[in-house]
């Protein structure tokens, strides 16, 4: 066993004195914040220090995306977040995980935050939730009181800002699903295989300007799992081990109000480390499966993991064939956006599909040759991403 | 009664932290926070986002603002808003730095640009909540 090297080092703590009966209530982010102040200042470290994020739950956000709360309460960018959930274990489990997220160089200064304060009581009576989210979500408050609710709108404005920075079309973004159809219709899996062009997609409703109902996954029922195990085990299974020789993660926020920029994505930052720490060439990647809950996330992935420069995805994806039989491969499973959206599965479908194609079992739809490939996801709001590298034995 | 959206729901549900800011807009007053180290910032928090000070002022903001970016919903982004469909989604920049989620009102959606420069108008949507929407700016 490897194990630790003892290279990561608690440098302060803060705890608030255990009462029986609390003085005050606080929202969670509100005690996470001042629990974050407290140590940082023992530790004698600035709040620009911190890169990683080990926590509990947080009642604010109705039992999700916890990660993308606090990072943007807290105004923090995280490389390595989680929401440790061990019973009384969590502790010292939020400590192991930094730990080895630090020797592995995921993150550089993490906070394990745990605490069980009292919230105030909701005003509107009953339990932790109101009608739209969960009470003390800033989102509830801040966002959907004015519509902006959902995913479709965050991606849309986002969409429009850049096309504002940088120029692009409808029919640059339609480009993405129509050769991603293509995809799809290789495989007997896709919900949608019929194939399209640009014009069905722009002559497809628009839901939220400028997006087209073609350019939106449909969500859909499904699931997936992956086995990832050592080595020594890997050459005993059935099938060409698929190495993961990189990997990066990027948090800044969750509501897209409060994405530091709409068009320097947080992409970036996930991309760049999964590359350098896999020593991998952007031209070695035989495949990019990319996150595709919309065509516009498609494009920013193409430039914030540094396939082409930045403005040049509108372009990038006119001059390249994005299909199995293309000189860009992108997605050929049909991604999220022809083979569906099954909740969280659908950002798995990009690693089973890589696997497939690494052990050349893609069916007719196979690469001539797959030996490396990028794999990036996206969570809510272009809010938490994670790149990957796999490398075939 | 709102004046610039068909339905009440959702509203805000204020917590100790924002309450003031929804006093504010109840007085038509777009409040914001200042830490002691300068940063200004919004939403409501009880710690400053740049430098997790805890020492925080509000102060009122001119309601001036840029146009960040917007999308028009032509479909309802949920139930509560069939009836306003089209409408505008927008995030802006105050002028004095922080961005909002808000929408536009009192303008043609087709006639909404990146970068114009809007101005604060509140809605009194119910005998509680105001809702702070933006409009291009009148000179």
């Amino acid at each position: 066993m490897r194990g630790l090297r003892g290279e990561a080092a608690v440098v302060g703590v803060a705890e608030f004195a255990p009462v029986r009966r609390p003085d005050r209530t606080w929202m969670g982010l509100e005690a996470y914040a001042e629990l974050a102040r407290l140590a940082l200042e023992d530790a004698g470290l600035a709040h620009d220090d911190v890169d990683g994020l080990m926590t509990g739950h947080l009642a604010d956000s109705g039992g999700l995306f916890a990660p993308g709360h606090l990072t943007e309460y807290l105004g923090i960018g995280s490389h390595f977040s989680e929401v440790v959930d061990l019973g009384g274990a969590t502790g010292a489990g939020a400590v192991l995980r930094a730990a080895m997220a630090i020797e592995l160089g995921l993150c550089e200064t993490a906070l394990c935050i745990v605490h069980t304060l009292p919230r105030p009581k909701n005003p509107k009576g009953g339990g932790p939730t109101f009608r739209m989210g969960a009470w003390g979500s800033p989102m509830g408050e801040f966002d959907y009181p004015f519509g902006a609710i959902g995913q479709n709108y965050a991606y849309a404005m986002i969409a429009n800002r850049y096309a504002y920075e940088y120029g692009l079309t409808d029919r640059q973004r339609a480009k993405v699903a129509v050769d991603q159809r293509t995809n799809a219709a290789a495989n007997p899996k896709a919900v949608f295989r019929d194939p399209i062009d640009i014009d069905d997609v722009l002559n497809s409703p628009v839901i939220v300007d400028p997006l087209h109902l073609l350019e939106i996954v449909m969500p859909c029922f499904g699931g997936a799992a992956v086995v990832v195990t050592s080595k020594e085990k890997a050459r005993r299974a059935k099938h060409r081990p698929a190495y993961i020789i990189g990997g990066g993660e990027n948090t800044t926020h969750l509501s897209v109000t409060y994405d530091p920029s709409f068009t320097e994505t947080p992409i970036r930052a996930a991309a760049d480390r999964a590359f350098a720490m896999a020593g991998v060439k952007r031209s070695e990647v035989d495949l990019a499966s990319l996150y595709d809950c919309y065509t516009i996330t498609v494009l920013l992935t193409l430039e914030d993991a540094g396939f082409c420069g930045k403005g040049e995805a509108g372009k990038f994806v006119e001059e390249h064939d994005l299909t199995y039989r293309g000189d860009f491969p992108l997605n050929t499973h049909g991604g999220q956006l022809s083979f569906g959206q099954a909740g969280m599965a659908g950002g798995m479908s990009h690693i089973t599909e890589a696997y497939l194609q690494l052990t050349g079992r893609a069916g007719e739809r196979q690469l001539r040759r797959c030996d490396t490939v990028f794999v990036h996801g996206n969570g809510g709001l272009m809010s938490e991403q994670v790149s990957l590298i796999l490398r075939g034995e | 009664m709102p004046k610039y959206r068909m339905g009440i729901e959702p509203l805000p549900v204020p917590t100790p932290v924002t309450q003031p800011f929804w006093e504010g807009a109840r007085q038509h007053r777009l409040l914001i926070q200042r830490c002691d180290a300068g940063h200004v910032f919004f939403y409501p928090r009880s710690h400053c986002p740049r430098c997790l000070s805890n020492r925080l002022e509000w102060v009122e903001a001119s309601g001036k603002a840029t146009l960040y970016s917007y999308t028009v919903a032509r479909r309802p982004t949920s139930p509560d808003f069939e009836a306003d469909v089209p409408f505008v989604i927008a995030v802006v920049e105050l002028d004095e730095g922080p961005r909002m989620t808000s929408r536009l009102v009192e303008v043609d959606p087709e006639a909404v640009r990146i970068g114009m420069r809007l101005e604060v108008v509140f809605d009194d949507v119910t005998g509680e909540v105001t809702l702070p929407y933006f409009r291009p700016a009148r000179g």
